[in-house]
């Protein structure tokens, strides 16, 4: 799963040559054998490595304020949404409808590597929503909807259909 | 810029040492736990940083990152690893180190579950071979680990076995500003000093990741799987709760004769009409009465108009023969049993609206009223069958009436219906050497005509019928079943007359000698009784369309009340009111057994009070056990654990104190109460058990909603153990305030469980309720609608006198009891009238065995008892073992003796001492 992710964050950056990757411990934590140092361990620790590679700066955030807020998404996602349980599902996508409501990305503006990871963390969630849900999380369906048509993203993960128009006006879920 | 942060919380460690290190300047602000400050978060999430931007960061992590980052020190890639590991490895580990030795007291596991993080931190350190985790210099690395781990490593001596951890830990520069900023959040009480934060933590799950557990799997971890509430939940139990009791006036008292009313739900509750002949036991007891019982008391309390009728079940040769071996007349008989029956329903508090019988003119008057008008439909059929007939009693022998050889197995003994030996049914004059039983002569075969149901004909119609009722109704699945397979094994016509003279007589010319056969007659009883009890009976049982009708029974009931009476109704063509609902429940079992009345095995409704348990536990016990859906048993020894941990632990515990705080840390009044978070969250909680109650109770799930009213009292309980009532009543304002609500909320639930119990153990929620003063109309207001969890007592409300609702069940009491039930009683002392009535039933027994005698055993009853008292009395106080050895020796000696004179062998007595 990360590796993929990793991939696919790998092509979307256009780096030229494809990392090898390994893994540690039962939870399959990426490994990334690094030529000028000790290897780098941790998903969220080599997408930053990736991204500086790739001299894309900005994908971490333009300022230390939306820096700061990219590396908590960052966390939320590897701490929050992967170790989630279907009671949290329901609150997290509440919390994340809230924070989207007027944000058009994860740090506010600006693309970054929040929306990168946040949507491929929250993609298997919203694959199993149904339209009444999806239209209950009115902002993270428009988000998520504009992250998986955003060039060269989505990658590995199948495209989910997301309503434009309210199919159900009154809220009786 | 503004830092909130709550004491208590080890993550508020990282962000005040970060603080400290960077000399960053900002507000801080010490806010409640539960304090939300991040605006979309619905979890209280601290500590948070408020941006100049407006934006707020939730994540010590992410904070301390940024602190370091505004005096100029950007994360490495080296740091940003550790941040990773201690967000995702060490957090969760940490997290259920700390829950194990702050909540659990096991300090000791600590080291066990820091194990794999702690080696992995010392392994790095010691490769590295530099003063910090990155480097020479500290990083936020540094500063987040280190205030992670300082509540653990200043506790403890985990960091000495592993030195280049020992050595990071103890460097000087961050060191300092940790402990300055644990000074802050744990104000110098250590582990302890986390407490309050962590008891509002979810209980860590061992395994984190969704890859290992499956999110849609509910992983059964009991009493500790909370479910979780929303804000909204929250709010809404709130604002519910503050609606106080309706003003609407009080339902009136029943008024008889209860009738249909146009614009209510109608129901008519019937329970299976007991037989006659014989006491009931317990398996029948919950079958139908109990049952019943509890749906009428719930139905009365849901504001329905309800009309709940049984009756005893008189006719038939069983009555006969009972009559003929006590000497008695039929009638004799049915008045004597009728009244024993009353009684025990009594007891047992079955609060019938009328208990009538079978045996009345009004039966006759409706059985011969619905025979006309079947005969006149066409819907009876004429045909002859061979019978036996004894010459001298001038009549013709039912089935139970001759004895014979069993043509299949030759057991000497077989009935005309049945082998006892090999259980096949058999046609009476297959009998070989056939004898009438009550003159011993031989019988011979005589034709006699009788009158069959054809239900053949009538199969359409039922099966018509039967579409609508099971699909509409709330049929249980094993009355469904069990109709389903007599419907595919095809109808046959079934003969309503018998050669007898105990039952009601067929009007039909031709067939005078006659009398109804007891399945057609005896389910016609719940009109007649109905008639009994008021002459507008036809509003009741011509009403269809007002009225449902809810038939309880036990399994074997079934085919009768779904298959044969709807069709003799349906044949009557008269719009009879059929029924709705079938609640049939399976069988309950004696603890492995099964209740036998002539091997004397079980309980029997007459003996329940002779245990000296109260009503309401055996009556909360048979419900606890109720059959429902499968098969259950009756275990002594499980009833003395259900009394022990759940009413006197758990719900008995709980209202107890409840009530207790409030006399004595409020003068009796009800205290103000200032509802907080958690409070909220608790009435959501205890809001949504009470829903789940009363889905499960319209639905007659009886049992099931019964774990619902226990899940409230240990929720309450939980709630009394974190909040503490007795210690905070002694602090300072706030916390004084904070008892306060926390009496007035716990009091107010005991309120609820009071109402919920009604059904149930109606002696016990009187109890609660008068031990309360709580006003009777918050009976009406709380079961309405989904359920409204209100507050019925509000401040200043004086309570009364608030005492122990339940008690301990010993073993020696209940082991007693599973001896003296376990198959050694007869019906001997109500078979023979001379007997006085007191006599204990094991010594009314032995009157019938050799060697053994009666009134010795009674006086060594006695005699047990009583030693065995001054035995527990000699332990309680604590006397010296010489004196309680000598006392018990005459116990055991007493008891053997008691054991021979009652006929059994005289195993030795087990041994105390061991069992403790």
């Amino acid at each position: 799963m990360a590796l993929r992710e990793l991939s696919s964050l790998e092509k979307y950056l256009g780096l030229k040559k494809p990392n090898k990757y390994s893994t540690q411990g039962d939870k399959k934590i990426p490994v990334l054998q690094n030529n000028n140092g000790p290897p780098l361990v941790g998903m969220v620790t080599i997408a930053c490595h990736l991204v500086k590679e790739a001299k894309r700066p900005n994908l971490l955030g333009d300022c230390a304020e939306s820096r700061a807020v990219v590396q908590q998404w960052l966390e939320y996602r590897v701490s929050k949404l992967d170790g989630c349980t279907k009671e949290d599902i329901k609150t997290i996508l509440k919390d994340l409808n809230l924070y989207l409501q007027d944000k058009v990305y994860m740090a506010g503006n600006q693309f970054t590597l929040a929306d990168t990871f946040m949507y491929y963390g929250i993609h298997p969630l919203i694959v199993d929503l149904a339209i009444q849900d999806k239209e209950q999380y009115v902002n993270v369906t428009r988000w998520f909807d504009h992250i998986q048509h955003y060039p060269g993203i989505r990658h590995h993960l199948p495209p989910v259909v997301v309503p434009r128009n309210r199919l159900y006006t009154s809220k009786h879920h | 810029m503004k830092l909130f942060v709550s004491e208590g919380n080890p993550h508020c460690l990282k962000v005040l040492a970060a603080l400290e290190v960077t000399g960053v300047q900002c507000d801080v602000q010490y806010v409640n736990h539960e304090e939300r400050v991040v605006p979309f978060l619905s979890r209280p999430a601290l500590p948070a940083l408020l941006l100049p931007s407006g934006l707020h960061l939730f994540s010590s992590n992410a904070i301390c990152r940024y602190l370091f980052e505004i005096v100029g020190q950007d994360s490495s890639e080296r740091c940003n690893q550790w941040l990773e590991w201690e967000a995702t490895d060490l957090q969760p580990a940490l997290l259920q180190a700390l829950h194990m030795a702050v909540l659990h007291g096991k300090g000791s596991e600590v080291s066990k579950v820091l194990q794999g993080p702690l080696n992995y931190l010392e392994q790095s350190l010691s490769k590295g071979n530099t003063p910090y985790l990155t480097g020479e210099a500290v990083s936020v690395a540094d500063v987040v680990l280190w205030a992670a781990l300082y509540p653990v490593l200043s506790d403890s001596s985990l960091a000495c076995e592993r030195t280049s951890v020992k050595a990071w830990f103890d460097r000087g520069a961050v060191l300092h500003s940790c402990e300055s900023a644990a000074q802050k959040v744990l104000q110098g009480k250590g582990l302890q000093g986390m407490k309050s934060y962590m008891q509002r933590q979810p209980a860590p799950q061992s395994s984190q990741s969704r890859d290992t557990q499956p999110c849609n799997s509910n992983p059964a971890e009991g009493v500790e799987d909370e479910r979780a509430v929303s804000e909204e939940e929250m709010e809404a139990a709130a604002l519910t709760w503050s609606k106080g009791l309706n003003s609407c006036p009080l339902a009136a008292d029943r008024q008889h004769p209860i009738l249909p009313h146009e614009g209510k739900r109608n129901l008519l509750v019937t329970s299976a009409l007991p037989y006659v002949n014989n006491v009931p036991h317990l398996g029948n007891i919950i079958g139908c009465v109990l049952s019943a019982d509890v749906f009428s008391r719930y139905g009365r309390l849901r504001g329905w108009n309800l009309l709940f009728v049984c009756g005893t079940d008189e006719y038939g040769t069983a009555t006969e023969n009972k009559a003929r071996e006590e000497g008695l007349t039929p009638q004799q008989i049915c008045d004597k049993y009728h009244a024993i029956h009353s009684s025990i329903y009594k007891w047992f508090q079955i609060d019938f609206d009328f208990f009538g019988r079978t045996t009345t003119e009004k039966q006759t008057e409706i059985a011969q009223d619905i025979f006309w008008r079947i005969h006149k439909h066409g819907f009876l059929i004429e045909d002859t069958v061979e019978q036996l007939r004894c010459e001298k009693c001038q009549r013709f022998l039912a089935d139970r009436f001759v004895e014979g050889i069993c043509p299949h197995c030759s057991y000497p003994e077989a009935r005309g219906d049945q082998c006892d030996k090999c259980g096949r049914l058999i046609n009476a004059v297959e009998l070989r050497e056939p004898q009438c039983k009550v003159c011993r002569q031989t019988p011979v075969v005589r034709s006699s005509k009788h009158l069959f149901l054809d239900l053949p004909k009538l199969e359409p119609q039922l099966e018509q019928w039967l579409e609508k009722s099971t699909s509409t109704g709330d049929w249980t699945a094993n009355a469904k079943q069990i109709t389903r397979s007599w419907l595919r094994d095809g109808l046959k016509p079934r003969c309503i007359t018998r050669d007898l003279r105990w039952g009601t007589p067929v009007p039909h010319p031709d067939f005078k000698e006659k009398v109804f056969y007891v399945w057609f007659d005896a389910p016609i009883g719940y009109l007649s009784i109905t008639a009994n009890y008021t002459d507008k009976w036809e509003k009741w049982w011509k009403n269809p369309h007002q009225v449902e009708l809810y038939n309880f029974m036990a399994k074997d009931n079934v085919p009768f009340h779904s298959v044969v009476f709807p069709c003799s109704l349906l044949g009557a063509q008269d719009n009879y009111t059929l029924v709705s609902h079938l609640i049939a429940t399976e069988y309950l079992n004696y603890e492995d057994t099964k209740f036998s009345k002539s091997r004397g095995v079980g309980v029997f409704g007459d003996m329940a009070k002779d245990t000296g348990i109260p009503s309401d536990v055996w009556r909360f016990y048979l419900l606890y056990v109720r059959p429902e859906g499968q098969d259950s048993a009756f275990s002594w020894a499980d009833m003395a654990l259900k009394n022990n941990s759940e009413l006197l632990n758990n719900l008995g515990n709980f209202i107890n104190r409840a009530g207790m705080f409030v006399t004595k840390f409020f003068e009796g009044c009800v205290p103000a109460m200032e509802l907080q978070q958690e409070d909220k969250k608790l009435l959501a909680l205890v809001g949504w058990e009470l829903q789940q109650y009363i889905q499960l109770m319209d639905k007659v799930k009886i049992r099931d909603a019964l774990r619902h009213i226990l899940n409230i009292s240990r929720h309450g309980n939980q709630y009394i153990q974190v909040n503490e009532p007795w210690k905070k009543i002694k602090g300072g304002d706030t916390e004084r305030q904070r008892a306060g609500t926390v009496t007035g909320v716990s009091v107010n639930i005991a309120c609820l469980l009071s109402v919920m119990l009604l059904p149930y153990m109606p002696t016990v929620s009187q109890t609660i309720r008068d031990q309360l003063n709580a006003p009777q109309s918050c009976v009406n207001t709380m079961l309405q609608g989904t359920g409204t969890f209100v507050c019925s007592l509000s401040a200043g409300h004086r309570i009364g006198t608030v005492s122990p609702l339940f008690q301990k069940l010993e073993v020696d009491q209940i082991e007693a009891l599973k001896k003296r039930f376990g198959g050694q009683q007869t019906t001997a002392q109500r078979a023979s009238s001379t007997q006085p009535a007191a006599v204990p039933a094991a010594a009314a027994e032995v009157a019938t065995s050799n060697g053994v005698d009666p009134e010795k055993a009674k006086q060594l009853t006695q005699a047990v008892t009583e030693q065995g008292e001054k035995v527990r009395a000699l332990k309680a106080q604590k006397a010296e073992k010489a004196v309680i050895t000598a006392e018990v020796a005459k116990l055991l000696d007493l008891k053997k003796q008691l054991a021979l004179a009652e006929g059994k062998s005289s195993e030795p007595a087990p041994q105390k001492g061991k069992r403790k």
